[in-house]
């Protein structure tokens, strides 16, 4: 009777916690679905390459906004993969125990930090002296947001290059900076570049901080310092807004940045999963 | 004075400011300042980070001192700008939100990791990889336009069955504390997942094959054998999850209903931290005001910054295997 009533338990809670984890996937079905439904409906030609309409007109796209994610994104990996690369370079190859496990642990608190202290730390730093919105504050935030990760993927990867390389290398004759340049960090590539694709996909998302740095608009933003939509803010402004119009265009806003996310996403891990660290 | 003989190979090594330049030439040591200055970046980002944040808040320390965070007064037309509203709407939602992923997301992890057949599992955790990268202005929208109806039509039952308690009292007008908890908790499943996945996954086999070779079930070495060796682990995770919830802007700002006062019924609107400051910032006149909604974030910043500095530590000392 009493094993019985183990191998019940045993089973009700297999069955349980697999529920669980269904739970978390049919959550990720249900809003795949759901943008699908209500995205793609009205998605056409116009929203790629039409700007906003104005209040009270229907049609219109978000040219803008996709064209300042763009250039967003652009500042952003500009800024934030030289830095987290190298930064991950000092941690596999360079640095002394003690020193690294402080820059870890501060790259891991810095990463903590949320996006919206991002926002106000990039406002106080660019915005205010310059007295207004840029797509440079926007691009700068979203930078500073991608160093900890890059730097985190990129010295995993580089650890997980076997020592055999680098002695072989160092036995060849090379000094350690050659062996870093031409074997190690060759060897970590695909993992690093899987790294900074994964990464650009998250700040992609991101809205908060772009509130008060990029600000956003209804129009066209030459150069780097006006204000410029992107699509995370323009998603947010079309779904609290009152018209229905403006829902509309948010599902499909919605639909065209979860399938850009997600489809980076699924092709890093995809075609770049290698032998080694996982990817976050 | 200049320099006459030229060194030869790069192992000759000249003194003074020569020495520098040859030694930096010579490629290792190059390496080493340019990667340096690039981890230095880091730090220097963080203290310049701490130092921006205070500095701009200094008007409200000035003025309020430690009764900002103790005052419930937020009225920019007259000046008066207290956090505790703020900072109740962020913890309560944040709670909720515990309280809904922990069994869900500890449950899951636990299948994932010790239950489920590999290919299974593999394919199930790649989902939600997955669902752990769609944006939060997205699981917003999914708030306002589908969370909110559906918990409009259930509201009345739950109210019918706990509307004796004060946490349940009162009107449903779709936006509530609720709400943004229920919503925050999708945000913060699949974080919890994966961490505590990966902590379950470092418990050493002998745990398992002991308590396997005792006789025990499956769920019984899993529970009694392989997760109190990584409970502070997942505790971690746990706390990783919450400092991720009290910095959640987007969703929340969606759905909480922006009402800067304390409710006690959850199902009532309010206000977080972060949401008043994404609402507020743009439109801030004044410098009292600009500065209170700094002196925010340098409280949510406080916030974040102790859970998750203490969960960090949680994690290591489990994955070195001190569980």
């Amino acid at each position: 009777m009493r094993l019985l009533r183990r191998k019940i338990v045993n089973a009700v809670m297999l069955g349980l916690t697999a529920l669980c984890a269904l739970f978390a996937v049919g959550v990720l079905m249900f809003i795949l679905g759901y943008l699908a439904v209500h995205g793609a409906r009205s998605l056409n030609l116009n929203f790629f390459t039409k700007l906003p309409a104005p209040v009270g007109e229907t049609g219109g796209g978000m040219a803008n906004a996709i064209l300042g994610s763009a250039k967003l994104l652009l500042l952003a990996t500009a800024v934030g993969v030289p830095i987290g690369f190298l930064g991950g370079v000092f941690l596999a190859e360079f640095a002394s125990s003690g020193f690294a496990s402080v820059v870890r642990y501060v790259t891991d608190l810095l990463n903590g930090v949320p996006s919206i202290v991002m926002g106000i730390f990039a406002y106080t730093l660019v915005v205010l002296p310059q007295k207004h919105f840029s797509t440079l504050a926007g691009g700068l935030v979203l930078g500073i947001m991608m160093i900890p990760i890059a730097v985190r993927s990129s010295e995993e990867f580089l650890r997980g290059v076997p020592l055999a390389l680098r002695e072989g290398a160092m036995a060849l004759g090379a000094s350690k900076s050659r062996s870093i340049f031409t074997v190690v960090i060759p060897a970590a590539k695909n993992g690093i570049i899987a790294g900074i694709m994964l990464n650009i996909a998250r700040v992609a998302g991101e809205t908060a901080p772009l509130i008060f740095t990029a600000f956003g608009n209804q129009f066209w933003s030459p150069g780097w310092e006006q204000p410029t939509a992107s699509l995370p803010v323009m998603i947010y402004n079309y779904a609290v807004a009152p018209y229905d119009d403006w829902h509309q265009q948010a599902w499909s806003a919605g639909f065209v940045l979860l399938m850009l996310v997600l489809s980076v996403n699924i092709i890093t891990r995809v075609a770049f999963t290698t032998r080694g660290p996982a990817l976050r | 004075m200049a320099a006459t003989i030229a060194p030869t190979t790069s192992s000759a090594r000249p003194a003074g400011p020569r020495k520098l330049l040859q030694r930096l030439r010579s490629g290792d040591d190059a390496a080493y300042v340019v990667t340096l200055a690039a981890a230095v970046t880091v730090l220097v980002i963080t203290a310049l980070l701490i130092f921006e944040l205070y500095k701009n808040s200094a008007l409200p320390r000035q003025k309020f001192g430690w009764s900002f965070l103790t005052s419930s007064a937020w009225d920019p037309v007259a000046g008066e700008f207290g956090a505790l509203p703020f900072i109740y709407g962020t913890v309560v939602t944040s709670a909720l939100a515990l309280l809904i992923a922990i069994p869900l997301g500890v449950g899951a992890a636990i299948f994932l990791a010790e239950l489920a057949p590999p290919w299974i599992s593999g394919v199930l955790t790649f989902l939600i990889e997955l669902l752990a990268a769609v944006p939060s202005v997205i699981i917003g929208l999914l708030g306002i336009f589908v969370m909110i109806p559906i918990l409009t039509s259930v509201a009345p039952s739950i109210q019918a069955a706990l509307g004796w308690s004060p946490a349940f009292s009162g009107p449903f007008y779709g936006v509530s504390l609720f709400t943004a908890g229920v919503v925050l908790s999708v945000m913060i499943i699949p974080f919890i997942i994966s961490i505590s996945r990966e902590v379950i996954l470092t418990v050493p086999n002998d745990q398992r094959e002991a308590a396997l070779a005792l006789g025990a079930t499956r769920w019984e070495t899993t529970w009694d054998a392989v997760v109190p060796f990584a409970k502070k682990g997942i505790a971690g995770s746990i706390f990783l999850a919450l400092a991720r919830a009290l910095g959640e802007t987007m969703a929340v700002t969606m759905v909480v209903g922006n009402d800067p006062k304390i409710h006690a019924s959850l199902m009532a609107p309010g206000y977080s931290i972060a949401a008043v400051i994404a609402n507020q910032f743009t439109e801030a006149t004044g410098e009292l005001y600009l500065s209170s909604l700094i002196e925010l974030g340098l409280v949510l910043f406080g916030l974040t910054i102790v859970i998750n500095g203490g969960a960090r530590l949680l994690v290591m000392s489990t994955e070195r295997g001190e569980g």
